[in-house]
C-alpha cells in the first residue's frame, strides 16, 4: 500500500514557539488516520501544514519536508491552489458560506475554472450524494445553506470539499459540535469515503478513533509519541505516556 | 429602611429616564410639527417647476442638484473608501506602521468641522485647480468629507466577517482576490451599504462645505463645472434673503421627508447586518 503523505523531520514554529518537534510520519493511502492527544499538543497544526493553511498565519515557518505522493508540498514548483484542491479540508465548526446550498458546493469547482451549467449540476449532485446529504437538500438547493442543522451543515462542508475532487481529506474535529446521531452519520460517511479518498481526522473522542480509524498517532507537546495501527495502539501501547492517555490517567 | 430608600431611588431614576425620553420626543415632534405647519401651506405645484425665478423660488433645480451632488460624491468616495478598507483589513499586515497612520488620519478627518472642508475645497479645487464654484468642486470636497465615514463603516463590516469564511475559501484553493470578491465583500455588503446611506445623509444635509465650493446658483447645472445649490443650501439662501420664508419652510419639509426616507432605509439595512453567520 502506497503512502499519501511522507512527513520527514518536520519542525514548525509560530514565531519563537516551536509547535511541532521532529515529526516523522508516513500516512497510508485510502486509510483513515486519526490524530489524538491533549489540547494544544499540535494536532491541528500538523493537519493544517498538510495543505499549507499555515501559510496564512503570520510568523509561522517550517523546517523539514512533507511529501504528497512523493512531491514536496513546500517545494518551489508547488502551486498552493492546486495543493488545496488535492488536499481538501473540513473544519471543527461548519463554515458554509452565506449563499445557497448549490453555490456552496459549486464554489470550489468554479474556483478551478469549471463554468458549464450541466457539468456543475452534475458535480454538485454527485458530491452531495457522496456526502450522503442529497436526499435532505435536493429540494432546497437554491435556498441558503445556513438554514440547515449543524450536522447537515457539516456534511455539506464535506460535500463542498469533495466537489473539487481531492485525493486527501483533512478533518479537524468534525463532530465535536454535533449530537451523537449526526456524529454517527458522519462516521458512517467517512467509512464509505475512505474507499476513494485518504482521510486524516483530528479527534478528541477516543471511541471515535477506535471505531473508524485504521492508524492512530498520539501527540504530546508537539511530538508524535506513538504512531501505529489503531487496534494495536489502543490495546498494546508501547509508550507509557500513550497508555496513561488512553486509559484516562492523564491531565 | 435601606430597601425603602432603594425603592425611592429607583422610582426617582425611573421618572428621570422617562422624563428625558419624553422630553426629547416632544422637542423632536415640536420641531417637525413647526416645520410642517409653516411649510406645508407653501407646497404648491409651482414650487416644483423646472425653472427658478426670483418670483417663483422653485426648489426643483435644487432637488435635482442634490441628487447629482450625492451621486457624484458617492461615485468618488465609494471606490476609494471601500477599497482602502479592503486593503486595511485583508491585505495589510496587522501592526503595520502605514495602517496605523491611515487609521489616525481617518479618525482625525472624521472629526473636522465641515466648514474646514469647505475652505480647503475653495482654496484647492475652486482656486488652485481653477474649477470655479462648481458642482464638481462641491462633490469632490464632499467626497473627501464622507471618505472617513465610508472607510470606517466598510472596515468594521469587513472585519466582522468571520475568519472561518476566509479559511473555507482558501481551503478550497481560492486565491486572495476571489476570496475577497466572492466571499468577504458580499458578506460585508449590508454593513458597507449602511455606511453609504449615512454618508448620503451627510451630503444631503451639508451646507457649510458647499457654499464655498459649489456656490449658490439656483438653476439646474448643465455641466460639472456649473455652480449649483443643493436643497440644504437653497434653504439657507432663502432664509438668508428673508423674502421667501414660506418657501424656505416648504423646502425644509421636502428635505425632512428625504432625510426620514434615508434613515428608514438605513434602519432597514442595519437590521439585516449580521444576517450572515445566523440563520437565513
Ligand atoms: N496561530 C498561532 N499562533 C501562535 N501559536 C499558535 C497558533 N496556533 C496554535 N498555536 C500554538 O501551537 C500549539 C499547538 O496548537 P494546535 O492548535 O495545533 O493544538 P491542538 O492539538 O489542535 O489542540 P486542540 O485539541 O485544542 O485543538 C498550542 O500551544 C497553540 O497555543
Ligand atoms: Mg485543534
Amino acid at each position: 500500500m502506497a503512502d499519501c503523505f511522507n512527513i520527514k523531520d518536520l519542525d514548525l514554529y509560530y514565531g519563537d514557539f516551536k509547535a511541532l518537534k521532529k515529526v516523522n510520519m508516513d500516512i497510508e493511502e485510502n486509510k483513515i488516520t486519526a490524530f489524538i492527544g491533549p489540547s494544544g499538543c499540535g494536532k491541528s497544526t500538523l493537519l493544517r501544514s498538510l495543505n499549507r493553511m499555515n501559510d496564512l498565519i503570520e510568523g509561522c515557518r517550517i523546517e523539514g519536508s512533507i511529501k504528497l505522493f512523493s512531491e514536496d508540498i513546500y517545494g518551489k514548483d508547488m502551486d498552493v491552489t492546486l495543493l488545496r484542491k488535492r488536499v481538501g479540508m473540513a473544519f471543527q465548526k461548519p463554515n458554509l458560506f452565506p449563499m445557497s446550498v448549490y453555490d456552496n458546493v459549486a464554489y470550489g469547482p468554479r474556483t478551478h475554472g469549471i463554468k458549464g451549467r450541466y457539468e456543475l449540476d452534475e458535480i454538485v449532485e454527485t458530491s452531495l450524494r457522496n456526502a450522503a446529504i442529497w436526499d435532505e437538500v435536493k429540494d432546497r438547493l437554491k435556498k441558503s445553506a445556513l438554514g440547515l442543522s449543524g450536522g447537515q451543515q457539516q456534511r455539506l462542508c464535506i460535500a463542498r470539499a469533495l466537489a473539487v475532487n481531492p485525493e486527501v481529506i483533512l478533518l479537524d474535529e468534525p463532530t465535536s459540535a454535533l449530537d451523537p446521531i449526526s456524529t454517527g452519520k458522519i462516521e458512517e460517511l467517512l467509512m464509505t469515503l475512505v474507499n476513494k479518498y485518504s482521510i486524516i481526522i483530528v479527534t478528541h473522542n477516543m471511541q471515535q478513533a477506535t471505531r473508524i480509524s485504521d492508524n492512530t498517532a498520539f501527540f504530546l507537546q508537539g511530538e508524535v509519541v506513538e504512531y501505529s495501527n489503531t487496534e494495536k495502539l489502543f490495546s498494546m501501547p508501547e509508550n507509557k505516556k500513550t497508555e496513561d492517555y488512553i486509559t484516562g490517567r492523564f491531565g | 429602611m435601606t430597601i425603602k430608600k432603594n425603592k425611592i431611588k429607583e422610582k426617582i431614576f425611573a421618572i428621570l429616564t422617562w422624563g428625558a425620553g419624553i422630553l426629547s420626543i416632544v422637542v423632536l415632534l415640536y420641531i417637525i410639527g413647526f416645520i410642517l405647519y409653516k411649510g406645508v401651506p407653501y407646497i404648491k405645484p409651482s414650487l416644483f417647476s423646472l425653472k427658478y425665478t426670483s418670483e417663483n423660488v422653485s426648489l426643483m433645480p435644487a432637488l435635482i442638484s442634490t441628487i447629482i451632488m450625492t451621486l457624484m460624491s458617492l461615485l468618488i468616495a465609494i471606490p476609494f473608501g471601500v477599497f482602502s478598507a479592503v486593503f486595511l483589513t485583508e491585505y495589510a499586515k496587522s501592526g503595520n506602521r502605514f495602517v496605523k497612520i491611515v487609521r489616525v488620519t481617518t479618525e482625525t478627518l472624521s472629526g473636522i468641522p465641515s466648514i474646514v472642508y469647505g475652505l480647503f475645497g475653495m482654496l484647492f479645487f475652486v482656486t488652485f485647480l481653477n474649477w470655479g464654484f462648481s458642482i464638481l468642486s462641491g462633490a469632490v470636497t464632499l467626497a473627501i468629507m464622507i471618505l472617513p465615514l465610508i472607510m470606517r463603516s466598510s472596515e468594521e463590516a469587513l472585519s466582522a466577517v468571520p475568519d472561518v469564511f476566509r479559511e473555507g475559501s482558501f481551503g478550497l484553493g481560492a486565491g486572495k482576490l476571489r476570496t475577497v470578491f466572492k466571499i468577504v465583500l458580499p458578506a460585508a455588503a449590508p454593513g458597507i451599504f449602511a455606511g453609504i446611506i449615512l454618508a448620503v445623509g451627510r451630503v444631503v444635509g451639508e451646507t457649510a462645505a458647499l457654499i464655498y465650493t459649489s456656490g449658490t446658483v439656483a438653476q439646474i447645472p448643465d455641466s460639472p463645472f456649473a455652480s449649483a445649490r443643493t436643497l440644504a443650501v437653497h434653504m439657507y439662501s432663502l432664509s438668508g434673503e428673508g423674502l421667501h420664508m414660506g418657501e424656505g419652510y416648504a423646502t425644509a419639509v421636502v428635505l425632512l421627508v428625504l432625510v426620514i426616507g434615508i434613515n428608514a432605509l438605513s434602519a432597514f439595512v442595519a437590521k439585516r447586518i449580521g444576517g450572515y453567520g445566523k440563520d437565513k
